[in-house]
């Protein structure tokens, strides 16, 4: 199988050395069928073992080892060394600070997927020794929501996020979907605060940038206008006085 | 050194360690749970099983059932008393992560959906697509989040287990992104870190999976059970290990050598089951051992397909049609596409046994209870003696919420009559050296040899000693082996001297554990001599019931090779017989 | 204590100049600008057309008859078409999935049943101004 030399630029920080992040260059010989994650493994193993970073599984579904690949947020696993060029710069998460090297802090992300309730909410107790009846179509509602890894790309790609960091963000507003589309959930009222709130749904500007990076075709953009959709509804079935859908 | 006070520490946050938090949490909201996990509880390996997760759903299977399939799945190796208990409790685990919302595939009815998997009599896998341990471990995540009892602390690496008196008292971790160091104090620690796959070169198990609590509770004088029995999944993709899961066959794909031929049958599997309408336990449906092996045959005989990957069978799911593939199959799809560039739609893909999972662990009953008081060990990181000597596809995710919630119950049961009080100089002093033995090995220079190069020495060690196929002299050369890097080890350099995130210390102390577990691998490989499921000797192909219907147990020895042990397999109710993979034909 | 995580903080001003899908957005944004301006316009024309004077609404009618003002309208509608009108249709599907039992409507009949709506809205609001 074909070796191909590439260029890495790797912003590299140590908070205990460093002022700022800076870029080091490595030279690496990669096999044509290696994703730019066996690049980077290679580089630990051989040439510098002071490079910090995360990943786990290698094929698409841990979630850890997002980075900005030539300035896109890529999952490094799933981007093949075939489809770049020569020289590639690889650098933390945008919109996330930097704990060190690749390696970013995410506190802010996690607290806010805590933050809308991501739980089954039911006000009865759950049929005995028997599941909740849920149809292939309902399934098919909020199917395509469940496959977020939270890899946080779409939060890397979000300019408002980037510009507010308080607004909820993609992920944890197409998880907190995920649940309203649920059957067997009924929180979803629980759930509208924090959703309506300026900060909620409302503060997506549908840049669209979090569908397009998506590793998992989640497509939280998507899921945020029928969210809003949903809230104008309710909004105005509530000034006409007409009962809410479930709960 | 900071304190931490918990009435249970759970370490590992994947499938097992969450199940027994959110257990304690609904039990006792009163009782502080601490889960301690080196990654986000999402990034534990739990997220890549595939095909599902074990439990009698049909009218047409019985518990019993469910029971057979497993004790002779396992030829015989398993305590049957854990097997009736897990068989029992398994159904209802299962509704109780559909209530908990897991987004399982459904019949037309709306009721949930089962598969047929290897060496089961009947369907009775319950499945998300193929992503079913990844929708397992966010269900589970995501419902912990409501107990305000559980504290996590994320991206804390557990490095060893604080005791007093012959009794677990706590563990010492380090916080990875500033380098500080806590003492967790604790009558209670269920380990829950699952395998150690990372051992071997060619694996499903991520990075992450480096038997840390295996190695953890064996430096603290616990012995490690049936480590010998460590088993290949028979399709693995070439090049990088990634699991094509179960169901792939499940759903009606069959293995073809290089004449096309479906070679299972030459293997006491046959007769050929009919394309398309696979038959349960046979054939493609046999158990994962017997399919690895029958591999391994078809290699010597020079009948596998020869691929820029190495030497291959081929999966053939063509006849499945691109409907029930992207329905039932959609990552495995992807990731055949991705990786060697085959669309199983159109194409047959290469496949080879891959390391997969380890059946041996931290000794520990069906309660989970290892035999020091207080320490617990649940999912893939214990024994229990429920898979035996080769584990059945779907029961380990089924077996990480029932192990789970029992050793919670167990582990407050403990709780509540274990007295903390005394002690607290000890356990200082303890943790106190822990941490000093860190820092000496972050601080040491000078040394020439590289954690990259004794890990791969050890893992091509493991491969050709302790492979599909074993016999004395490798298994005895594997074993030299790993003590030499044992020693080696002593002079490995750092250069990472950072307290921030430093994955270099962190990639030594997995390491240590690594060759850990690797010396209880090997150990325990030399000194079984007879073949057992997936512990296969050239030397002893038989299996022999009147010397080794044992569990082997290795204790660690503070000079020298693992001492092992050997203790007696409960038997209820069935007696050591013949497997059947002839699907009742012969 | 040794964590220092660096913040990149993100340019108020020009944020918009990272990457080809934010400019892409702003450049859709931009055309409420445009919007601003035909709210104006049609104040503008409803006013004239209120105060009854037929000379001052015939040179408002010229004014926008012109080769300049009509080259303006042409660009002004490209503009729209290519930064709302395909964009926004394109995105009808997510904003507005319909299932039928199982199956998700395929994309291009939300899509196309748009581009219908649209036709047929336009064919009216020409045959109310008597163009057909």
């Amino acid at each position: 199988m074909g070796t191909r030399q590439l260029e890495l630029e790797v912003m590299r920080y140590d908070p205990e050395k460093d002022e700022a992040p800076h870029f080091q260059t490595y030279s690496v010989p990669c096999n044509e069928d290696w994703v730019i994650l066996d690049a980077i493994n290679y580089v630990k193993d051989n040439i510098d073992t002071t490079l910090a970073y995360r990943w786990s599984c290698h094929m698409m579904v841990c979630g850890s080892c997002g980075m900005m690949v030539n300035g896109e947020p890529v999952l490094t696993c799933k981007t093949f060394v075939r489809d770049l060029p020569d020289k590639v710069r690889i650098e933390p998460l945008e919109n996330f600070p930097i704990e060190r090297d690749l390696v970013v802090v995410l506190d802010d992300v996690m607290q806010k997927l805590h933050q809308v309730q991501p739980y089954i909410v039911r006000k009865d107790d759950p049929p005995e020794d028997a599941e909740y009846k849920q149809t292939r179509g309902q399934l098919m509602k909020f199917k395509q929501l469940t496959m977020c890894i939270n890899c946080m790309c779409c939060y890397a790609a979000c300019p408002q996020y980037g510009l507010n960091k308080d607004f909820i963000g993609p992920a944890a507003l197409a998880l907190a979907h995920r649940y309203n589309l649920d059957n067997r959930d009924q929180g979803k009222s629980d759930r509208l605060d924090i959703l309506a709130d300026h900060n909620g749904v409302w503060e997506c500007s549908f840049v669209g940038a979090c569908s397009e990076v998506c590793p998992k075709h989640v497509d939280p953009a998507a899921a945020i206008q029928q969210m809003k959709v949903d809230g104008a509804v309710e909004f105005w079935k509530q000034r006409l006085g007409i009962p809410g859908d479930k709960s | 050194m900071e304190h931490i006070k918990a009435d249970v520490v759970i370490v590992g946050a994947g499938g097992a360690g969450l199940r027994a938090a959110i257990a304690v949490a609904e039990t006792d909201p009163e009782l502080k749970v601490a889960l301690i996990s080196k990654v986000y509880p999402m990034r534990s390996h739990t997220c890549a099983a595939e095909g599902g997760a074990a439990g009698v759903k049909g009218a047409d299977d019985s518990l019993e059932m469910h029971f057979n399939d497993t004790v002779g799945g396992g030829d015989w190796l398993c305590d049957q008393d854990v097997v009736e208990h897990f068989v029992e409790q398994a159904p209802r685990e299962l509704m109780q992560l559909e209530h908990w919302g897991c987004p399982w595939s459904r019949e037309e009815d709306g009721s949930v959906a089962v598969r047929p998997f290897g060496g089961m009599k009947k369907k009775r896998t319950w499945y998300a697509a193929d992503k079913s341990g990844f929708h397992i471990l966010h269900t589970l995540f995501q419902t912990s989040l409501q107990f305000p009892s559980i504290k996590r602390y994320d991206e804390y690496f557990a490095l060893d287990l604080l005791q007093l008196e012959g009794k677990c008292r706590g563990v010492v971790a380090m916080e990875m992104r500033s380098g500080r160091f806590f003492q967790f104090d604790s009558p209670v620690v269920i380990m829950a870190t699952g395998g150690g796959g990372q051992v071997f070169p060619f694996t499903t198990n991520g990075a992450v999976k480096t038997g840390d609590g295996m190695a953890m509770a064996y430096r603290a004088g616990v012995p490690l059970k049936d480590m010998e029995f460590v088993q290949y999944h028979p399709t693995g993709l070439p090049g990088t290990g990634i699991l094509l899961t179960e169901g792939c066959r499940g759903e009606g794909g069959i293995l073809v050598n290089k004449d096309g031929r479906r070679y299972l049958q030459d293997y006491g599997m046959g007769p050929e089951s009919p394309i398309g309408e696979p038959v349960l336990k046979t054939m493609e449906l046999g158990p994962r051992d017997r399919l690895s092996q029958a591999f391994w045959h078809e290699h010597k005989k020079g009948n596998t397909v020869e691929t820029p990957w190495g030497h291959c069978v081929m999966l053939d799911m063509r006849h499945l049609g691109e409907n029930k593939i992207l329905e039932r199959l959609p990552l495995v799809h992807e990731l055949a596409h991705a990786y060697v560039g085959v669309d199983m739609i159109k194409d047959p893909v290469p496949v080879r046994p891959v390391i997969h999972f380890m059946m041996g662990g931290i000794d520990a009953n069906g309660k989970g209870e290892a035999p020091m008081p207080g320490l617990f060990a649940i999912g893939e990181t214990a024994c229990s003696g429920l898979h035996g000597a080769n584990r059945l596809g779907s029961n380990s995710l089924t077996d990480l919420l029932v192990s789970g919630k029992r050793s919670a119950q167990a582990a407050i049961a403990y709780a509540q009559v274990t007295d903390l009080t005394s002690g607290e100089d000890d356990l200082k002093a303890q943790a106190e050296g822990i941490v000093a033995g860190v820092r000496e090995l972050l601080q040491q220079s000078g040394g020439d040899e590289s954690i990259s190069g004794i890990r791969r020495e050890m893992r091509t060690a493991l491969e050709e000693g302790a492979g599909i196929y074993r016999d004395e002299e490798g298994a005895r050369m594997a074993c030299d082996k790993v003590a030499e890097l044992r020693q080696r080890y002593q002079d490995i350099e750092i250069n990472d001297k950072s307290n921030v995130f430093n994955t270099d210390l962190l990639s030594a102390l997995e390491l240590r554990n690594l060759l850990d577990v690797a010396e209880t691998v090997t150990q325990a490989s030399l000194e079984r001599r007879e073949s057992r499921g997936a512990h296969q000797r050239l030397d002893h192909t038989e299996r022999d019931d009147v010397n080794f219907l044992k569990h082997s147990l290795c204790y660690r020895e503070s000079e020298g090779r693992p001492r092992v042990e050997w203790s007696e397999v409960t038997i209820t109710r069935s007696q050591p017989g013949t497997r059947d993979y002839s699907g009742g034909k012969k | 204590m040794s964590r220092r995580p660096y913040v990149r903080e993100m340019s108020k001003t020009t944020w918009y100049m990272r990457n080809g899908r934010y400019r892409v957005y702003v450049l859709r944004e931009l055309s409420s600008f445009l919007v601003a301006f035909y709210t104006f316009l049609v104040i503008y024309a409803l006013s004239v057309l209120a105060a009854g004077s037929a000379v001052q609404w015939n040179s408002f009618l010229a004014s926008q008859q012109g080769v300049g003002m009509i080259i303006f309208h042409g660009l002004a509608l490209l503009y729209f078409l290519f930064y709302q009108t395909f964009p926004w249709f394109k995105l009808a599907p997510k904003a507005m999935p319909i299932q039928v039992g199982e199956n998700k409507v395929a994309d291009s009949k939300i899509i196309g049943a748009h581009y219908v709506a649209w036709i047929v809205v336009t064919a009216f609001i020409f045959w109310l101004a008597g163009v057909i």
